[in-house]
């Protein structure tokens, strides 16, 4: 196999704003904010930055972020597509850049009004549907909800899957958030009860189903392992990466192939786990993509953790809870409980746990996964705690 | 011209015009490979089996089961809204499971998509296509095989 960028780099700075709802600062101040945030945790100056990598979907352009923040001459920039699955493929890819020498430090980022109505993509849907749309808003499959609702009623019948493996994950994921002062419902609990009583959004998905609605920024800093060894923080060392566009796919609605229910988790994970020396098995907790309860289920499944359809089971008996479980997932509350910032919170939270330094730390987290949207063309990243 | 906010197709979407001049026509088509007879779904310009860019419309039978379903609550787009809760469903055709669409479950050609009680719908019930007529548009809608 090719030499891969396994262990050549490391995250070493991250940085974030508040999250909230109507905060008052531009998308670019955030965006700015968390970046210059990153740098001070990472202890290196703005000037030395020299990549840049952002999703297609930020507002925020290179341009006005770099002279903003007072970023040196950029020698590589790139944005990945996909809305929520492109979190972890900036990362990777500004990994990739200072892995072959086309800038040393590197900068990724997300920023977003989300809580603002007019941001939600589903919103903004002019009224004569072209594209892949026309095959699915037609006939009131509108957002995102929907579009997971419908995957999600068929998992339930394939393999059994039910509201109570969903509730599994929706409370895992809050207990998790009242650990965490930051979180956005870090002082809310949630019971089962209110779970099962909550209100339909798209039937079988709840309320308590869906990710919140945020805004907030968040950025890391990115530089190589030889670097890394000299920043502030202990590094988390970039040890694998990929991204997953599986053969047919159909983004959001995904209802067109020979198997569904076989979505991006699964070719991202082909590649994942080829160029990392460890598997499934290593990983001590995950942060797994969640803008919806079942994509949990689904990635699961797809990135190896169970075999397929086991999605469900795995999460009883508090197997994806802190700190008993066998696979802690989204330890900060993720999209669901602490903040919804197209996942890239997940990224900063995969970091914490190779520090140490999470809100529900796991003991010896020395392998720490993160996944990018579920549902959408995704990437992952395996982080280290050694290179 | 929208129909008081609902979401319509662009009829004229060259990929997929050929699609919804067979629902004006009232026929449940597929695209299929002009060179290899493969069906597609949704319309593509090119068959990923041989590669060739020449298109055909085969007309289906019209017939299959529900794959699966969703009923939708608000908060939706004001038109949708009104209409909530109302039911959509993927349906694979009787013919190949692989090619399927999306719609809703209706009584008949001119019922609305809240009419049915959404508790009653399963997944893998027969149906058959309807088509119904909104505003300059004409969508496939469905209604059980055997009502
Ligand atoms: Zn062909």
């Amino acid at each position: 196999m090719a030499e891969t960028i396994k262990g050549r780099t490391a995250v070493v700075g991250i940085g974030q704003t508040a999250f909230g709802k109507g905060l008052p600062d531009t998308e670019l101040s955030l965006a700015c904010q968390a970046i210059s945030a990153a740098l001070d945790d990472a202890g290196i100056a703005p000037s030395e930055v020299d990549g840049l990598a952002s999703f297609n979907m930020e507002a925020d352009r290179e341009v006005d972020v770099a002279r903003s923040v007072g970023l040196g001459d950029i020698t590589f920039f790139a944005q990945v597509g996909y809305g929520g699955g492109a979190g972890c493929g900036v990362v990777g890819t500004a990994a990739m850049a200072v892995a072959t020498g086309q800038c040393e430090v590197a900068v990724a980022w997300r920023a977003r009004k989300r809580a603002d109505k007019a941001s939600r993509p589903w919103a903004q849907v002019s009224q004569r549907i072209t594209g892949h749309w026309q095959w699915t808003r037609p006939f009131g499959i509108l957002r995102p909800v929907d579009e997971v609702a419908m995957l999600t009623r068929r998992h339930m019948h394939e393999y059994g899957t039910t509201r109570d493996h969903l509730a599994n994950v929706a409370l895992a994921f809050r207990k998790h958030a009242n650990r965490n002062p930051l979180a956005t419902m870090g002082h809310k609990t949630l019971t089962r009860d209110e779970y099962m009583n909550a209100r339909w959004i798209s039937e079988p998905l709840c309320l308590y189903d869906n990710c919140l609605e945020t805004d907030g920024a968040l950025a890391v800093v990115i530089t190589s392992a030889e670097r890394a060894r000299d920043c502030r923080q202990p590094p988390a060392y970039v040890h694998a990466f990929a991204q997953g566009l599986p053969r047919q796919h159909q983004t959001m609605t995904n209802y067109f192939t020979d198997d569904p229910l076989r979505g991006p988790a699964w070719a991202a994970a082909r590649r994942l786990w080829a160029n990392a020396d460890v598997g499934p098995q290593d990983v001590k907790v995950a942060q797994l993509y969640d803008a919806f309860s079942p994509l949990i289920i689904l990635s699961l499944e797809g990135y190896g953790f169970c075999g397929r359809g086991e999605g469900g089971p795995f999460t009883d008996g508090g197997n994806i809870e802190w700190p008993d479980g066998r696979l802690p997932v989204n330890t900060s509350g993720g999209g669901m409980s602490e903040a919804y910032v197209h996942g890239f919170n997940l990224v900063l939270e995969g970091v914490r746990q190779i520090r140490g330094t999470s809100p529900c730390q796991v003991d010896g987290a020395d392998v720490s996964l993160v996944t990018s949207g579920e549902g959408v063309p995704t990437s992952a990243i395996v982080f280290t705690k050694d290179a | 011209m929208t129909v008081s906010g609902l979401l319509l197709p662009d009829v004229d979407d060259p990929t997929a015009a050929g699609f919804w001049a067979g629902c004006a026509r009232g026929e449940l088509l597929v695209q299929a490979c002009g060179a290899c007879g493969a069906w597609r779904m949704p319309p593509r310009p090119m068959c990923p089996h041989c590669r060739s860019v020449e298109v055909r419309w085969d007309r289906t039978s019209g017939r299959g089961r529900i794959w699966s379903f969703i009923v939708p609550h608000p908060p939706l787009l004001p038109a949708y809204a009104e209409l909530a809760p109302y039911n959509a469903i993927v349906v694979e055709l009787e013919e190949d499971p692989a090619i399927r669409y999306a719609g809703n479950l209706v009584t008949g050609p001119e019922g609305a998509i809240d009419e049915i009680d959404p508790a009653t719908i399963r997944i893998g019930e027969p149906v058959r296509v309807v088509f119904a007529t909104v505003g300059d548009v004409v969508l496939p809608r469905w209604v059980r095989a055997d009502g």
